[in-house]
Order: structure tokens, then C-alpha cells, then sequence
């Protein structure tokens, strides 16, 4: 798949990984620009309409990304989040999307290293299996 | 399509203002400011903005009642589904339940490209065959599952029930990797781009397989195939609901009458919109039932053509109302001296399930009785086979 750009839309908590992702970039850490992030109050907020709406709009790959389980700002979001992701995730593979496109993880105000680190990794991921095969949707069948 | 040609298709102009329509409809009967003749009348007046910017045009439930009543035969349902299209196309979606996310995979599924997993749950219990000619349609149920859990409903426990009595019959039947959504929902909520769509895959893949009859085990499939695929796609098939096959079954030398086991249970039936007033099956279900040995079928305050919708359809609009009309069914069914609420649709089944969890109950008392897809008796009837009820 020679010069396939994946492009990552990512759900980043206002508290925690939206700090993060600024904390890498004043750093001056690398991570490629393959990813557009929308800041939610709470990883606990996030719909899982937000993540179908994101494949349905093109997105090859979606992450999720919010505080540590005793970190949240509003109690108990990222369990929410757990939850919601796991029944989406099932959903997900019964339309014959692969694991990796839907990633969850938990990043905190204070790493940078390990936010650019998802990043890399993810968009490595997304390049070995190729584009979603939802892209073709708005252009097949018509 | 515009309000002139609505008006003209749906009979419209042979309108009364009898206002039989919105003095049937369970939905006026709790929303006040929901009413069909209002509806009508607003489109013969050329008030097109009241009719279609109106949030209550994604209420109606399409249950048919109105239409039934209608004296000069206007086709409501159908005016309402083409007055949703026009909706649809000046940005009105009506408030999809469950974030809209069963709108946005039936969306998904319209692409081409994907390879599904739905037919994972199928184990070496189940006889299907490559080259069968009849067709068992899975439809929404491999999605409803993980969705649907919380509230101790498994629709492929339907799937799997009627899939253990099909093999009981003697039919094994073929089960399609990769169909997609019927298109139902979107069909009804005025997204017809995304039907079309739908239909045409669903069309292209049954004719690859050359089956020559579908049997579904939801009756909004088996509305759609029967009556909306003949207008946009060319399917040359017999199709037929789960209860209908059996109940031809249910008499005959091949049949199962002798293998059923007896279940002492008191139970009463819910119509289904779409297989009752839409489809006119009405006695296969209750055939069914009688010829369960021990089982005793009373029926509710409204039954047959007259019986009440569950409150939602198309997974719109569901709102305080639509549980008001839950809570007025359920215990109509409960009055009735039941310990089971048989029907014979998943999607009654979810309403009715959801209804008993919710947590506004504090507030008004929602009656509690079991629910039980038809299938599902049926399989335990005969020893075993998918559960739709809680797993434990």
C-alpha cells in the first residue's frame, strides 16, 4: 500500500490527553500528522454515533483517548468509555472492521511521550492494513 | 418528490376530516399535539414547512391502525414515509433512539467493500446448506446482540431457535455471509438513498445465491422484501415469515405437533404491526400456539386487527410517550392473567424489554410480565435450541 496516508480521528479528553497532545507538540516530540483531534469535556461523552460518524465520513482508523481510571474529572468516565467501546468494538467486528481501527487508550496530562507513542504506533497499524473498507461507501453502488 | 405528487399518491385528496385516523392513534391518544388528520390537512392547505419542519412527523409509528380506519382509504403510512423523504431532504431527521447508531450502520452497510462476520455465532449445532434453496434471513440480529445485552435480549437467540426447528422440519437452509440490512429503518425514517441502496446489494446477492424463497424471522424483512423491494429492485422469490411456514408445517405428516413437549404456561399474543395490519398474519401465530400442548392463549383487551403498537418504530422519536404506550400494552398483557408475552418480532421484544428496565420507573409503575419470541417457545417446546431471554 505504497503511500496510503491513514487519517486517525481522535476523541481526546479536555482534562488529560488534550494536555498531553499540547505537552508533546511544545516538547518539540515527532509524531506524524496523520491524526485530527477533537477535544470532549470526558472520555465518558463520547457516543458511539461520534465514532460511526467518523468511518462513515472516511476516517481509516478512530482513538479514544482520555484520564486513567482514578484520574477523572467527573468520577467515573473513563468506565463509561469502557463500556461504550466494548459494545461498539463488537459491533464493529461484525460489520468487518479490523480491532485496530477502534483504539482506546488512557493518556494523562503529564505524557507527552506516551500520546505521540499511540500516535506513531496507530498510524504504523493503519498502514500495514490498508484503507478502511468503509471509504468506498459513497462512491460504490450509486 | 413534492407535496403535490404525495398528495396524489396517497389518496389524500379523498380526505373527510372525519378525524377516525387521529381518534385511533395510540400516539394522540398521549401526545396531544400529535395529530394525523392535522397531518393531512396541512399538506391539502399547501402548508409544506408545517408539515415537514414539524418534529411530531417523525412520531408516527406507521402501525397501520389510522389506515384501517380510514373511510376514503388514504394511505397515511405511506404519506408520512414520502413526507419524511421530503424532510430528510431539508436536514429533518426526527431524534434516532440509541444515538442513532443502527442508522449509521445501516448507512455502513451500504458500502461495498466490507466482508462481514455476522454468521460467527453459527456452530456445528446447526445444519445449513450451501446449495439449499431457501433462504433463513439473519437481517439485524448479529448487531442487535451486543447492543441489546444490557437489557437481557439476545436476538440471535431467535435466530438460532427458528434455525433449530427449521432442522427439526427437515429443511436446511442458506445463510448469506454477507447480506446487509433490509433497509427497514432507514426506508421508513425518509432516507430512501440509503434503501436503494441497501435493496439493490440485498437483490444482487440473493440472485447470486439462486434461492427461491426467504424466510424471515422479523417481520419488518418480511414487509419490506414483500411489499417495498418491488418498487426499486427486480427480486424474483417467494417470501414467507417463520410463523407461517410453521404453522403450514405445524398439520402435516413431516410436521412437529408429536414432538412437542408439554409447557404448562398461561400466554397471550402481541401482533406485530408489521405482520398483523400490514401483512395480515394473523392466525399462524396463534396456530402455532394452540398446538402446544399445556399452553393456554388468552387474549388481551386489543388484539388481531385492533391490537396496540409497541411505541417505537424505526428507532425514532422514542420518547415519554412512547413509554406511556409501553406501559398502557404491557398492562393490557398483564390484565390478561399471563405469565408470558409471546410476539413475533425482535424489535417488539427490545420495546417491550427496554420499557420494564427504565429507570424513570419511580415515576410511573411499568407492569411486569416475561416476553418471549414465538420461535423461542417453540424451541423450548421441542427440547432445547436459542433463548431470546435472559442469559444467566
Amino acid at each position: 500500500m505504497a503511500g496510503f496516508e491513514p487519517q486517525i480521528i481522535a476523541f481526546c479528553c479536555n482534562w488529560c490527553t488534550y494536555a498531553a497532545a499540547d505537552l508533546a507538540g511544545t516538547s518539540r516530540m515527532q509524531y506524524p500528522a496523520n491524526v485530527r483531534i477533537v477535544r470532549v469535556m470526558c472520555s465518558g461523552m463520547v457516543s458511539p454515533l461520534y465514532v460511526l460518524k467518523a468511518f462513515e465520513g472516511g476516517a481509516d482508523g478512530v482513538l479514544i483517548a482520555g484520564c486513567h481510571l482514578t484520574d477523572c474529572h467527573y468520577i467515573d468516565g473513563p468506565v463509561k468509555c469502557d463500556a461504550m467501546v466494548a459494545k461498539l468494538r463488537d459491533m464493529l467486528h461484525v460489520l468487518g472492521l479490523e480491532d485496530e481501527r477502534l483504539r482506546r487508550e488512557m493518556v494523562a496530562a503529564s505524557e507527552g511521550v506516551l500520546f505521540a507513542r499511540v500516535i506513531r504506533e496507530m498510524v504504523e497499524q493503519l498502514k500495514k492494513i490498508g484503507p478502511s473498507p468503509l471509504k468506498a461507501r459513497t462512491e460504490a453502488l450509486a | 418528490m413534492n407535496l403535490e405528487d404525495i398528495i396524489k399518491g396517497t389518496n389524500t385528496y379523498y380526505c373527510l376530516e372525519c378525524g377516525k385516523c387521529t381518534s385511533v392513534c395510540p400516539v394522540a391518544r398521549y401526545d396531544k399535539s400529535f395529530s394525523p388528520r392535522m397531518l393531512i390537512e396541512n399538506a391539502l392547505l399547501g402548508f409544506e414547512d408545517e408539515l415537514v419542519l414539524d418534529r411530531e412527523l417523525f412520531s408516527c409509528l406507521t402501525c397501520y391502525m389510522c389506515q384501517s380506519e380510514c373511510p376514503s382509504d388514504v394511505d397515511f403510512p405511506v404519506f408520512i414515509r414520502e413526507a419524511r423523504s421530503m424532510a430528510q431532504g431539508r436536514g429533518q431527521h426526527g431524534v434516532c433512539a440509541h444515538s442513532g447508531q443502527l442508522q449509521s450502520l445501516a448507512r455502513l452497510m451500504t458500502s461495498p467493500a466490507i466482508k462481514q462476520r455476522r454468521l460467527e455465532w453459527l456452530s456445528q449445532e446447526y445444519r445449513v446448506s450451501e446449495t439449499s434453496d431457501t433462504l433463513l434471513w439473519v437481517g439485524c440480529a448479529p448487531y442487535f446482540e451486543p447492543m441489546f445485552e444490557d437489557i437481557g435480549f439476545s436476538a440471535l437467540g431467535i435466530t438460532k431457535a427458528s434455525l433449530k426447528i427449521l432442522n427439526l422440519l427437515g429443511i436446511e437452509p442458506k445463510l448469506l455471509a454477507n447480506e446487509r440490512c433490509c433497509g427497514h429503518d432507514a426506508l421508513w425514517t425518509g432516507d430512501i438513498e440509503t434503501f436503494k441502496k441497501l435493496a439493490e446489494h440485498n437483490a444482487a446477492q440473493i440472485k447470486e445465491a439462486g434461492v427461491k424463497k426467504i424466510v424471515f424471522t422479523c417481520p419488518e424483512g418480511y414487509r419490506t422484501f414483500k411489499l417495498d423491494y418491488p418498487n426499486y429492485v427486480d427480486l424474483d422469490c417467494e417470501v414467507q415469515h417463520f410463523s407461517e411456514l410453521l404453522a403450514e408445517k405445524m398439520g402435516n405428516k413431516s410436521g412437529i405437533s408429536g414432538k412437542l413437549q408439554e409447557i404448562r404456561k398461561k400466554v397471550t399474543y402481541q401482533d406485530p404491526c408489521r405482520l398483523g395490519r400490514q401483512m395480515g398474519v394473523y392466525d399462524a401465530p396463534r396456530k402455532i400456539l394452540e398446538s402446544i400442548p399445556g399452553i393456554e392463549l388468552v387474549e388481551m383487551k386489543h388484539s388481531g386487527p385492533e391490537s396496540i403498537c409497541c411505541g417505537t418504530s424505526a428507532f425514532t422519536n422514542c420518547d415519554a410517550y412512547s413509554n406511556m404506550l409501553r406501559a398502557e400494552r404491557l398492562s393490557e398483557a398483564v390484565e390478561t392473567g399471563a405469565e408470558l408475552l409471546i410476539t413475533s418480532c425482535p424489535k417488539c421484544q427490545t420495546h417491550f424489554r427496554c420499557a420494564q428496565v427504565d429507570k424513570g420507573e419511580e415515576h410511573r409503575p411499568i407492569p411486569k410480565i416475561e416476553v418471549m419470541d414465538l420461535a423461542d417457545l417453540v424451541a423450548s417446546a421441542i427440547g432445547g435450541g436459542g433463548k431470546s431471554s435472559k442469559r444467566e
